[in-house]
């Protein structure tokens, strides 16, 4: 970073000095405390084969696969779902009608209130109150199917109202009605300027999924529990859920690559008027989603 | 209708003392993460770049793992370690790691929202480094950061449940306090509805009240 | 193109890590802990040997339960997963233990094969939900009888008759007994019996009071010195033992009677008397000290069948 920010100048010698040392001085804090852990490590034998040796195993390893594909299937779900629930809700909000609109209000502001493990015990101990039996991939799809349906219906309602007023009221200037103003002039535009924010969201809904071990679906977080609690071997916990974050830090980081290549696409290509959602509701385009 | 009352009254110390215990974990990691998280924003948008480095690695290390495995990591992996935290300081500290993470990107973004001729021209009327934060840069700064900061504390609250998870009764252990005692689960889950919609109101009204009243013309 | 381009490129990487799962064959052997308890070889899940034929006419009329699994063809049985030798579920997926052999009994008595079970992990607090959801047919699991349970469901058995215990670390010399519990901290799984007698009986302060989803996560704590004693029935607790006898023991003095029954659908009677019949039978032909000393037995403390209690 040459160029200056809002908070400095361009560094001139002495600065450019002071930062240097600065520089040198943090490296070595930085260094020291990755070598503090590392030593921790090797001090308490966590680097001792017998606490990885398991994961060179087939057996193990497709354990860790099909709690990854768990992860995935209930994420690849609730979020073809939670997609359809904010559309459905945005379009609620958005209606001329206040029969449709306030609860369609209501619904989302409470879920949006509620937290989600909440959400999930729902889904999951209340069925079975009336002797219904649910699977629990349903319960904790329906549990993030509400509430970040709830949440993409809000993006999806703010996203079409980012888009310049100009623009709808030519559109019935000209004679459009309005469900033609929403579908050919508002969301075409506002989906570029919501793409991010979705596909933020989207992560958040599969770091969500790890909330299943708690009604012990056997997602990622559940199977990493199981091989980490294995006396056996030592209770290997701390080799597990580095491999088990290692994986969920490339699903999520893939994601969030793609949600930052599909901003910058529409950078280049800017065929709408509407303004990337602003900070102000979403962060760094939505990246303060949590 | 008496009977929903009634899981209420009976359990009433299991409620409140869950419920005191979330409020305890919300303001403590509160706290926390607003120290952590404007250090970490303060290392993004520092003119040094191993500090910048640093700060952009635990951001997107810790935002792209689920707050559950923190937990987990914490309570499991960490005395393994030789390392020991109680349960409820491991609470406060998976909360705060985690929450610090979103804390420092909304420093970050909000610092970038100003302008730089802003500074550029304060500079060139001659002001100090800290002149030109303390009355350029933060205060218009601030404006920016606090609705997105009272959506991520809002988040937040939501999140002490996990603790659940790990030995901590807070709000949302008491579920399976109640499945031990045979309570029916639909209330009981109404219960906790309603304490957070009392808890989390306040603060959404607090939120949409400053950002009308923060709101600036750019 | 370009969704093409990022399809292609997400597929690539499910191949690659579909490709990454190519390892050895076989059990990871565990190596150090476990080894000369005379327990079942580590993580390598060893059944007793008895075996299990799928009845081929089943004598059960009035069952709706017993209904369901006929036209489906194979048995729901909610277990444990993490209990050695009693329901344990290895790296391979294989389960094996006491209870899962009993389950197997109960299944080929019913006509099902044990290969077509399907196994459920429910934990301890969800235990009567689940059975009055129907999720599960019938749940074995050491599960204690008591009456508070038999207003939701039913119980066939007992099969087993353990008790309340705790375990350890090998170097602890405070803890002697229940009575000796005040100011430790007690660890043991969510809405399980031994923990509300711990809370009942004020063993200890309600603040020392660890409670975990399971036993496994316990015993990690203990030997963390997180927590100081693990309680629960001595059967669980000296398969944990016996697995890492290094650094842990059982302080073996019992302080309740535990019966492990079968749950079954509350209003299923013809199903219970089943069942109680079946088990009846596997205490006579010697079935069920084949299946104990080839599981728990192990672990060095003989039993015997306890008496059945039909009700």
């Amino acid at each position: 970073m040459t160029q200056a920010t809002v908070l400095y100048d361009l560094p001139g010698p002495r600065a450019r000095r002071r930062n240097a040392i600065i520089g040198v001085v943090s490296i070595a804090a930085i260094v020291g405390l990755i070598g503090w852990a590392v030593y921790r490590f090797w001090q308490t034998g966590q680097f001792e084969a017998r606490k990885w040796e398991q994961f060179q195993y087939a057996a193990v390893q497709r354990e860790l696969l099909a709690g990854y594909l768990a992860t995935l299937k209930a994420a690849g779900i609730a979020t073809v779902l939670a997609l359809l629930f904010g559309a459905l809700f945005a379009a609620a909000r958005l209606s001329d009608r206040w029969i449709l609109r306030a609860p369609a209000t209501f619904v989302v502001e409470l879920f949006r209130a509620i937290p989600l493990l909440i959400l999930i015990f729902f889904g999951y101990y209340v069925p079975l109150q009336y002797g219904w039996s649910i699977d629990k991939l349903w319960a904790l799809v329906i549990g993030l199917t509400l509430y970040n349906g709830s949440v993409l219906a809000e993006i999806f309602r703010a996203g079409i109202n980012a888009v310049p007023r100009g623009q709808s009221e030519g559109a019935y200037a000209i004679g459009m009605r309005k469900n033609q103003v929403i579908r050919l002039i508002l969301l075409p535009q506002a989906v570029r300027a919501m793409l991010p924010a979705i596909v933020s969201q989207l992560v958040v809904l599969l770091k969500d999924t790890a909330l299943g071990f708690i009604i012990t679906y056997p997602e990622l977080l559940f199977v990493g529990k199981q091989i980490g609690g294995r006396l056996a071997f030592g209770l290997p916990y701390v080799p597990t859920y580095l491999i088990v974050a290692v994986i969920y830090i490339a699903t999520c980081g893939l994601l969030s690559v793609l949600a930052w290549w599909l901003q910058k696409r529409m950078g280049r290509a800017r065929k709408t008027s509407a303004a990337v959602l602003p900070t102000k509701d979403f962060g760094d385009a939505g990246r303060t989603a949590i | 209708m008496a009977e929903f009352l009634r899981v209420l009254t009976d359990n009433w110390s299991l409620y409140s003392q869950g419920f005191t215990n979330t409020v305890k974990l919300f303001l403590v990691a509160a706290v926390g993460s607003l120290v952590l998280g404007t250090l970490l924003g303060a290392m993004r948008v520092s003119p040094v770049p191993a500090l910048r480095a640093f700060g952009a690695t635990y951001v997107n290390v810790l935002r792209n793992t689920p707050l559950t495995l923190v937990f987990a990591f914490l309570v499991f992996a960490v005395p393994k370690l030789d390392v020991n935290i109680d349960y409820l300081p491991a609470a406060f500290l998976a909360l705060t790691l985690y929450t610090s993470a979103f804390v420092c990107e909304v420093v970050r973004s909000g610092i970038n929202t100003v302008a730089t001729g802003q500074a550029e021209a304060a500079r060139a009327l001659g002001m100090t480094f800290l002149q030109v934060l303390g009355s350029i840069v933060l205060p218009q700064a601030l404006r920016s950061m606090v609705p997105p900061m009272m959506s991520v504390f809002i988040a937040m609250l939501k999140n002490t449940t996990i603790a659940a998870g790990f030995s901590v009764l807070e709000a949302g252990a008491i579920p399976a306090y109640m499945s031990e005692r045979g309570e029916p689960q639909f209330a009981v889950l109404l219960w906790i509805t309603i304490g957070f919609l009392i808890l989390i109101l306040p603060l959404v009204v607090l939120q949409r009240f400053l950002e009308r009243k923060l709101a600036v013309a750019r | 193109m370009r969704i093409t381009r990022v399809a292609a490129a997400t597929l690539m990487a499910t191949l690659a890590l579909t490709a990454a799962a190519c390892g050895k064959e076989g059990t990871p052997a565990p190596s150090g802990a476990g080894n000369g308890s005379g327990a079942a070889n580590g993580d390598t899940c060893q059944s007793s040997g008895a075996t299990f034929t799928p009845a081929s006419s089943v004598d059960l009329t009035g069952s709706p339960t017993y209904d369901k699994i006929k036209s489906a063809g194979k048995v729901v049985i909610g277990v444990k997963f993490d209990q050695p030798n009693l329901g344990y579920k290895d790296a391979q997926g294989k389960r094996c233990g006491f209870d899962i052999e009993v389950a197997q009994l109960i299944a080929s008595k019913l006509g099902v094969d044990p290969a077509k079970i399907e196994y459920k992990e429910i934990p301890s607090a969800n235990r009567e939900t689940a059975i009055k959801g129907g999720e599960i047919d019938y749940y074995v699991g050491t599960y204690s009888i008591t009456d508070k349970r038999k207003n939701d469901i039913a119980f066939a058995g007992p099969y087993f008759i353990a008790g309340q215990d705790l375990l350890v670390r090998k170097d602890e010399s405070a803890i002697t007994g229940k009575e000796t519990l005040k100011g430790k901290k007690v660890c043991s799984a969510k809405g399980s019996t031994p923990i509300q007698r711990v809370r009942d009986e004020g063993l200890t302060e309600a603040n020392n009071i660890v409670e975990f989803a399971t036993y496994s996560e316990c015993v990690s704590q203990l030997l963390d010195k997180k927590v100081d004693a693990v309680t629960t029935d001595d059967a669980i607790l000296k398969g944990y033992a016996a697995q890492n006898s290094t650094d842990l023991k059982v302080v073996g003095k019992p302080f309740s009677t535990e019966k492990y029954g079968i749950g079954l659908p509350k209003t299923d009677k013809a199903l219970r008397d089943y069942v109680n019949a079946q088990l009846a039978a596997s205490f006579a032909d010697g079935t069920w000290q084949k299946i104990y000393d080839g599981t728990l037995g192990k672990s060095g403390s003989p039993a015997s069948p306890p008496a059945l209690e039909r009700y």
